[in-house]
């Protein structure tokens, strides 16, 4: 449902400006969202002031130093800090991306800003509850379906189809496209979103996989896949470089193509 | 087995979590807003549809209603309203070309969304303009 505004209890009120660092001499100030779940308050946005002489220079490092030397209750989720894994997905300066691979040097006006992952339901901080997002990239069945007895080695696949997954297979489910895309925010509920799309076309083109027909019937449908209108966010924010869009409009051609 | 604790809330029992910011934080992209304006100027062609059906009856039933409709186009408000319509018909059509474009599959590259976004906006404002050129250099705007 199109809800412009924040729900009352979403609202973002004021939060806590802390000291800076002493005896630094070169700093960034940093804007977080802060939402702690055990003390009945709305969310507010806290100010913190890093040293960068002593930090690296990705976003990720200016939060571990923010956790380490500032405030340790500041909650957000990390893990390989090299763009592998997409635990650090989070809206930066006003765009979804992996904290880890985005520089704060690259943040041009003032006050680096962090918010969770948009329009998510918020666990804690910067932590966002994706359960419904897996649950979408659940549905689509990403795994190999077939009819035909298993062979006695590995499914064989040639070069040429093997690079028909190119683009998609690369994926890290971050959910920084499903979350960038304004139709989802509206539509989580029944629209699937660029992500689980993306991942559907990636099993749609898999030369190996023998269930194409009933992966598209799965998709055909007015919101799973046609609440896509091209807004474009979802390809704009992937941090991997793929293009979840042209993704979107491969399945909306091979659903027209089968019936023609 | 321990007695259950009554005055503890149980593990299952729901927090009302926080929804968080999604416009209000969002950073606006270029296509995202000609996605909302495609929206617009649509809803706006039905606005103008009425405009013209109305000039068309009038002009079928008698130069007394027709004088009508000529003296509320050729008002200021009515004139405003007739170039909105002519940029909302124009743009639509372009950013509907660029949309035709994407559904056959084409023109995802980020070079050539953007160029074809802004090719959309530029190009809806400038043939808005021409056609208005056009009309008062042979009907001399009326």
């Amino acid at each position: 449902m199109v809800e412009f505004a924040l729900p009352k209890n979403s609202k973002i009120t004021g939060g806590k400006t802390w000291p800076k660092p002493v005896g630094a001499t070169e700093t960034r100030e940093f804007k977080v969202y802060r939402w702690n779940p055990d003390d009945g308050k709305n969310p507010g946005i806290d100010t913190y002031h890093i040293d960068i002489n002593d930090c690296g220079p990705m976003v990720l490092d200016g939060l571990i130093w923010i956790k380490n030397h500032i405030d340790p209750t500041l909650t957000f989720r990390r893990s390989c800090r090299e763009g592998v894994c997409g635990s650090c997905a989070m809206n930066i300066d006003g765009q979804n991306t992996l904290a880890c691979t985005k520089s704060m040097h690259d943040v041009k006006d003032g006050a680096v800003k962090v918010n969770p992952l948009p329009h998510q339901p918020v666990v804690k901080d910067l932590v966002p509850d994706l359960t419904n997002f897996y649950a979408q990239y659940a549905s689509i069945e990403p795994w190999l379906k077939t009819t035909t007895p298993t062979p006695q080695k590995e499914w064989r696949q040639s070069h040429e189809d093997r690079e028909k997954l190119d683009g998609l297979y690369e994926c890290i489910l971050c959910a920084c496209c499903s979350t960038s895309c304004p139709s989802y925010w509206w539509n989580s509920d029944r629209y699937l979103g660029p992500a689980a799309l993306l991942q559907a076309n990636r099993w749609v083109k898999d030369s190996r996989d023998e269930a194409t027909g009933e992966r598209l019937d799965n998709l055909e449908d007015p919101f799973r896949l046609y609440r896509c209108h091209t807004i474009m966010n979802c390809a704009k924010a992937c941090p991997k470089g793929l293009n979840p869009a042209e993704a979107i409009a491969e399945l909306k051609l091979k659903l027209v193509e089968r019936q023609i | 087995m321990q007695p259950a604790n009554p005055s503890k809330p149980p593990m299952t029992a729901r927090i009302e979590r926080p929804l968080s910011p999604h416009l209000q934080t969002y950073r606006w992209t270029l296509t995202m807003a000609l996605s909302i304006v495609h929206r617009a100027t649509g809803v706006a062609l039905y606005f103008g549809t009425l405009l013209l059906a109305w000039w068309l009856i009038a002009a079928a039933s008698g130069p007394g209603a027709y004088a009508n409709v000529q003296a509320f186009t050729g008002s200021i408000i009515g004139k405003l309203i007739v170039f909105g319509y002519t940029w909302a018909l124009m743009h639509h059509l372009l950013s509907g070309l660029r949309h035709l474009v994407w559904d056959l599959g084409y023109g995802f590259k980020a070079s050539e969304r953007e160029a074809m976004t802004w090719g959309a906006l530029i190009g809806g404002v400038s043939l808005t303009v021409l056609v208005w050129i056009a009309a008062y250099a042979i009907g001399g705007g009326r």
